[in-house]
């Protein structure tokens, strides 16, 4: 018998003003996977990463965490909200929408303190995240001044403080050295197996490094779902949805041609 | 020289880095040890809306004057003097701004006469531009030892505590916490804007590139302002203000409570006497 998933989609529609981002999606994500959403630009990818953190709702079709409705409704109500927040962490895209406390420790203990923990628990908690990331140091700095890097640290440890079964994360190696990628994918890889992680990601790397199925996004429908080895495989798809270069580069033998070209 | 030459533009994003450092500076001045940090936020709040209300009630100099004496001696009670001497600046300029008109229009006996136009300075005009100004240095004094001896979170959750309704609480910590985020991407817009600039521009397009940054930047703040409150909401905020600290109501703070209402009663009676 299959597990209840963690989230399950069911013919989810969403539409801004100016675009359909999401149109009759259907999905299921069973507990402990790692699925990547890939898509080229506006492709749907962060518009299903914030339905799925139930801070939009589709205007048609149901989306279910671990079979309960995930509705405004539901989030009104205090016990559901405090247990989905709880269990569902995300990681936005860009920290400094992320980061909005005065201090990295303020910034750590701010999950914590909403679900009213003991304040005593809450400073040990707190005081272990700095340590699991290696941001001891910079407790009392303001987030705003910090690298990009230790930013993304800050942002990863604010959420994981709270021990959520689920990660939700934005394009997590966006915009970040190549040292900073590597703490997060080895993070991520931490991760496996213990916790559902769902990530966008424009980047192959990451997704081939962690992903045991992939979901790439066309124009908000689903271009193709499935394990991870298939899909990073399949060149025409890739190079269909825009997640491939195609751009002239030189060979060794001197030749210069154009074709779908991975830089991993 | 060159910071002298900058155009309105980079001299107002200059005021606006400042404006950063300076609201980052003041939230750790409210976590150090001084006289009006020690006490409970409560107190302080209650205190300090007293103290506002007598000074801008008060149509007496004297009274202001004593009002604001108090607040540079809690300032200097607090060690926050230095920030404080910085929020007197903008007051003077905005109050005298919209007094200086009233020294030349109010009718009274003529003091001297203005060079070139004629325009007479009266006693009652000037009188008046004196006692408002007064009152906006000491409420603005006041307000603003509030805030650089609370820390920011305490500030709101004490506003709870005393049943200021939950959304103009989640409205201040929103503008609070959206400051540093727009006034970073004020400095990112003007800077880009800035280096894809030849040469010096002419009064209508200054003034053309002001508004439409103006636009930008409203438009850009309502998006990050969206996208600050998802980032709170994904972490359990549900409108409260919680921090680690308990408030706890001290004879102290009894004692201050008690000197603040009895020092507000008292500036109100004297200040709106006839």
């Amino acid at each position: 018998m299959n597990p209840t998933p963690a989230f399950s989609l069911a013919d989810v529609s969403f539409r801004y003003p100016e675009a359909v981002a999401l149109d009759g999606l259907h999905l299921s994500i069973p507990p402990g996977e790692c699925l990547a959403v890939l898509g080229a630009n506006g492709s749907g990818k962060s518009t299903l990463l914030r339905v799925l953190a139930g801070l939009c709702f589709p205007e048609r079709g149901e989306v279910a965490f671990f079979g309960n409705p995930l509705t405004e409704q539901t989030l009104q109500r205090e016990a559901f909200a405090r247990h989905f927040r709880r269990r569902v962490g995300v990681i936005f895209q860009n920290p400094d929408v992320q980061l909005f406390n005065a201090t990295v420790f303020d910034e750590i203990a701010f999950g914590p303190l909403q679900m009213e923990w003991p304040k005593a628990e809450i400073v040990e908690r707190v005081h272990a995240a700095l340590a699991d990331f290696g941001i001891e140091a910079l407790k009392d700095r303001p987030p705003h001044r910090l690298s990009g890097g230790e930013k993304k640290r800050v942002a990863l440890a604010s959420v994981l403080v709270l021990d959520p079964d689920v990660l939700l994360l934005d394009e997590p190696t966006a915009a970040l050295d190549p040292q900073s990628q590597g703490h997060v994918i080895d993070f991520l890889f931490g991760c496996l197996g213990k916790k559902t992680v769902i990530t966008t990601t424009h980047s192959l790397e990451v997704a081939q490094e962690i992903a045991d199925r992939c979901l790439v996004l066309e124009n908000g429908r689903t271009a193709a779902v499935g394990p991870a080895a298939e899909i990073l495989q399949d060149t025409a798809l890739l190079e269909r949805t825009h997640l491939v270069h195609v751009h002239r580069h030189r060979h060794p033998s001197g030749a210069v041609h154009s074709h779908p070209h991975r830089h991993y | 020289m060159w910071l002298r030459q900058r155009a309105f533009i980079e001299k107002t994003l200059h005021r606006l880095t400042g404006t950063l450092e300076h609201a980052a500076y003041a939230d750790d001045a409210g976590g150090k040890r001084g006289f009006l940090q020690q006490l409970d936020p409560r107190v302080k709040l209650l205190g300090f809306l007293g103290l506002i209300f007598a000074a801008a009630a008060s149509h007496r100099l004297s009274v202001t004057a004593a009002l604001f004496g108090a607040g540079l001696i809690l300032a200097l009670a607090s060690g926050v003097f230095a920030l404080l001497a910085r929020f007197w600046g903008g007051v003077l300029f905005f109050t005298g701004a919209v007094v200086l008109p009233a020294v030349v229009l109010t009718p009274g006996h003529a003091l001297l006469h203005l060079p070139w136009v004629g325009w007479a300075v009266t006693d009652h005009g000037l009188h008046s531009a004196v006692g408002l100004t007064a009152r906006a240095l000491a409420t603005a004094t006041f307000a603003a030892l509030l805030v650089l001896t609370t820390r920011w979170g305490h500030l709101l959750k004490a506003l709870r505590v005393l049943g200021v309704p939950t959304l103009l609480v989640v409205m201040l910590g929103m503008t609070y916490r959206a400051l540093f985020v727009l006034l970073r991407l004020a400095h990112v817009f003007f800077e880009a804007r800035r280096v894809r600039r030849v040469g010096r521009l002419g009064g209508s397009q200054r003034r053309q590139m002001a508004v439409s940054s103006a636009a930008m930047l409203l438009s850009k703040s309502v998006q990050h302002s969206g996208e600050l409150y998802e980032a709170m909401v994904a972490r359990g905020f549900r409108g409260e203000a919680h921090t680690l600290d308990e408030f706890r109501f001290t004879r102290w703070d009894w004692g201050m409570f008690a000197l603040f209402g009895v020092g507000a009663a008292a500036a109100f009676a004297m200040g709106t006497l006839p």
